[in-house]
């Protein structure tokens, strides 16, 4: 069978059963379409949620920023891990035993404001907006690749395919698929990660061959690394980083961003109980761990892989460096996967020094010594999860459960935003706040306009992506972090907060994170229009735009506390509100209004 | 009333205590032993690194899990104990 044939039958395979999936979980009410009915088991919740939150970019991106970026970017690693406890302790029980639909459902009503719900709204479409761009072009690559299509189509037979299962099924159909596609995803990561951990360190266990011997040279992986990529003027793997407030800045705003992301809280309404949600917390995060732990081998194993696959000298005891880096291997004996990926463009060479072989190290190290006139290879970090199984030899159904698990990771995400753009749409917008007397009928027939609407405005953002839908890490997760996660945490941990100190913080957090943002990346990022070039010179205190959720959400606390305590308390019913949340006792169900 | 009231009073501050203890711990493996205390950790080798290393792409995640764990653990008893819980 060719690749193609497997590689179609194993999409084609998963497709059928989400499709399955959607017909026999089908929403019959609102409360089915928003929260599942409410009556998911919290190890099903947990799984579901590692769904929704492994994105195309965890599964293809994350592997590839750890091995270009190594130690410095840990911080993905504990920004979008350690979110879960602050999420786990300060959000998903209380807001679970408020018991509503929506995020902007417990701000509107806390705050006894539509305007801070108004707030809320805006916010939940910009950042789940700009993650969903990312999940559909993730989608139309994964496509593209392996079967064969082009980007366009690949993008709208994703558009289909969530179309089916999210518009019937709404939160009970896509819960159910994300278990389904969490299974794949996770079998299609660790299957090639444990045989290249074999290979490498003869420890099948990707998390400790890490950390084992490298068998070809005798010394430890995390050393070898080290030892090859600087003699290529690269930075050591493990090198430490000089701008540690920066990095702790960073970390944060992605923890308090993932706390904030409307479509991962959403997952927490769906439990029956107020301590199923503390529980199925701790659940997502071990389904999360499992590729989370994982990936940091497959980073640097691909990384040390890739250097040997170059430079074949260095991958055994090497006395003398500088001598093995003289013989990289000759372009015209490059391996089959090499060539497959250039045929993509993602593996380029250009034969500077036209003597036939692959010079691939640091351009800004000189080493004209060596005969070197420049760097000849570049090599798209996100080829290095799909690529793996290839560069490993392992057979064809491996790639094929890759394509699978990358259209899974892409999807699942994608239906979990586009439920929580929908529900903001038809929930809060149409039913709480232009036309509260609209029936359940009507309500959910608005339920599914709105998710086929979010649907179509994905694919559209997809196929002629906008300036900004790269910045998903400094979008997305600035305003969850700077703006959704203060005015949630205030809500339920002071019960003196009111609605002119959550408007006044949320909108200061908000604009402070978005005027940072666009200072160095481009006034609604329209390239060339930056203030400020965005380097490391120019950030105040050497806080990158990326890392200022974290500051964003300070100064929406100041603001909050600031404007709260000189203006009046909230009514008496209000206050009574917040005491109610954070008491488990008399929870039930998620009702609506 | 006012015994019911006291009560809750009291399950929320142990509680907030909880989930402070729970949060230096979350700071401490995270920003202090993986980022700010690297250096100070240098010295103890780890699988050809160091502690510092391992911390960061290993252990915070770790101990991560643990504490959401021990807090939704504790909770429960907390809930029992107060007669708070559903």
């Amino acid at each position: 069978m060719s690749q193609f044939a497997i590689n179609l039958l194993f999409v084609g395979a998963s497709f059928a059963l989400y499709i399955g999936i959607a017909i026999w979980a089908r929403a019959g009410s609102t409360k089915d379409f928003y929260v599942a009915g409410g009556g998911v088991h919290p190890i099903t919740n947990g799984m579901a949620t590692a769904a929704d939150w492994m994105s195309a970019a965890s599964f293809i991106s994350m592997a590839g920023l750890l091995a270009s970026g190594g130690y410095a970017n840990s911080t993905f690693l504990m920004g979008w891990t350690g979110g879960y406890v602050i999420l786990a302790m300060l959000l998903a029980p209380y807001l679970r035993k408020f018991g509503k639909f929506t995020v902007p459902d417990f701000i509107g009503d806390r705050f006894y404001s539509n305007t801070a719900r108004f707030v809320a709204i805006v916010c939940l479409i910009i950042a789940s907006v700009t993650y969903v761009i990312g999940q559909m072009t993730g989608a139309g690559v994964a496509f593209s690749r392996f079967l064969e299509v082009s980007n366009t189509w690949g993008i709208w037979l994703a558009a289909l395919i969530v179309f089916l299962y999210a518009v019937f099924g709404g939160m009970k159909g896509i819960t159910y698929t994300q278990v389904a596609q969490y299974i794949v995803l996770i079998v299609a990561y660790t299957i090639p990660a444990v045989f290249i951990a074999f290979q490498l360190t003869g420890n099948p266990i990707p998390m400790f061959g890490m950390f084992s011997t490298h068998t070809e040279s005798g010394i430890p992986l995390l050393q070898k690394l080290d030892d090859v990529v600087s003699a290529l003027g690269f930075q050591d793997y493990t090198a430490d980083v000089d701008n540690k407030l920066n990095m702790v800045l960073f970390t944060l705003s992605l923890m308090v961003g993932t706390a904030g992301l409307p479509h991962v809280i959403i997952r927490f309404f769906t439990v029956p109980k107020v301590a199923d949600a503390r529980w199925s917390a701790g659940w997502a995060l071990v389904f999360i761990a499992l590729l989370y732990l994982t990936a940091p081998a497959v980073g640097s194993m691909a990384r040390l892989n890739l250097m040997t696959t170059v430079y074949p000298e260095m991958a055994g005891q090497v006395e003398n460096y500088d001598e093995a880096a003289q013989n990289p291997i000759l372009y015209e004996e490059r391996p089959e996967w090499f060539r497959t990926w250039e045929d993509t463009g993602l593996i380029t060479f250009n034969d500077v020094n036209n003597d036939g072989r692959i010079q691939f190290y640091n351009d800004a190290t000189d080493y004209t010594d060596r005969g070197w006139e420049g760097n000849e290879l570049t090599v798209n970090n996100d080829i290095l999860v799909l690529a793996n199984p290839e560069i490993a030899n392992l057979p064809g159904w491996v790639i094929g459960l890759i394509a699978a698990g990358g259209i899974a990771a892409a999807l699942s995400t994608a239906a979990g935003l586009l439920l929580a753009i929908s529900s903001a749409i038809s929930h809060d917008l149409i039913k709480t706040m232009i036309n509260p007397k609209i029936s359940e009928k009507g309500e959910m027939l608005a339920a599914r306009i709105s998710m086929g609407g979010a649907i179509l405005l994905a694919t559209y953002l997809g196929l002629n992506p906008p300036g900004f839908a790269a910045q998903t890490v400094a979008l997305a997760f600035g305003i969850a972090g700077a703006s959704l996660f203060p005015a949630l945490m205030m809500g339920i941990f002071s019960t003196r907060m009111n609605n002119m100190g959550a408007i006044a913080g949320m909108l200061a957090g908000l604009i402070c994170t978005l005027l940072y943002i666009f200072t160095y990346l481009g006034w609604f990022f329209i390239p060339g229009t930056n203030t400020l070039a965005n380097t490391p010179d120019n950030w105040i205190l050497g806080i990158s735009p990326l890392s200022f959720g974290a500051v964003g959400a300070m100064i929406n606390f100041a603001v909050a506390f600031a404007v709260s305590s000189v203006t009046a308390a909230p009514p008496r019913e209000i206050q009574e509100l917040v005491e109610s949340v954070r008491y488990p006792k008399g929870a039930g169900a998620a009702v609506d209004h | 009333m006012a015994d019911d009231k006291s009560n809750a009073a009291e399950y929320w501050k142990a509680n907030v205590r909880l989930i402070f203890g729970c949060l230096i711990v979350w700071a401490f493996v995270s920003y202090g032993c993986a980022i700010l205390f690297r250096p100070l950790l240098a010295g103890i080798p780890v699988g050809g690194t160091d502690l510092g290393f391992w911390f960061a792409q290993q252990g915070s995640i770790l101990t991560f899990i643990v504490l959401i764990f021990f807090y939704a653990w504790r909770m429960n008893k907390l809930d029992k104990k107060y007669g708070l819980e559903e």
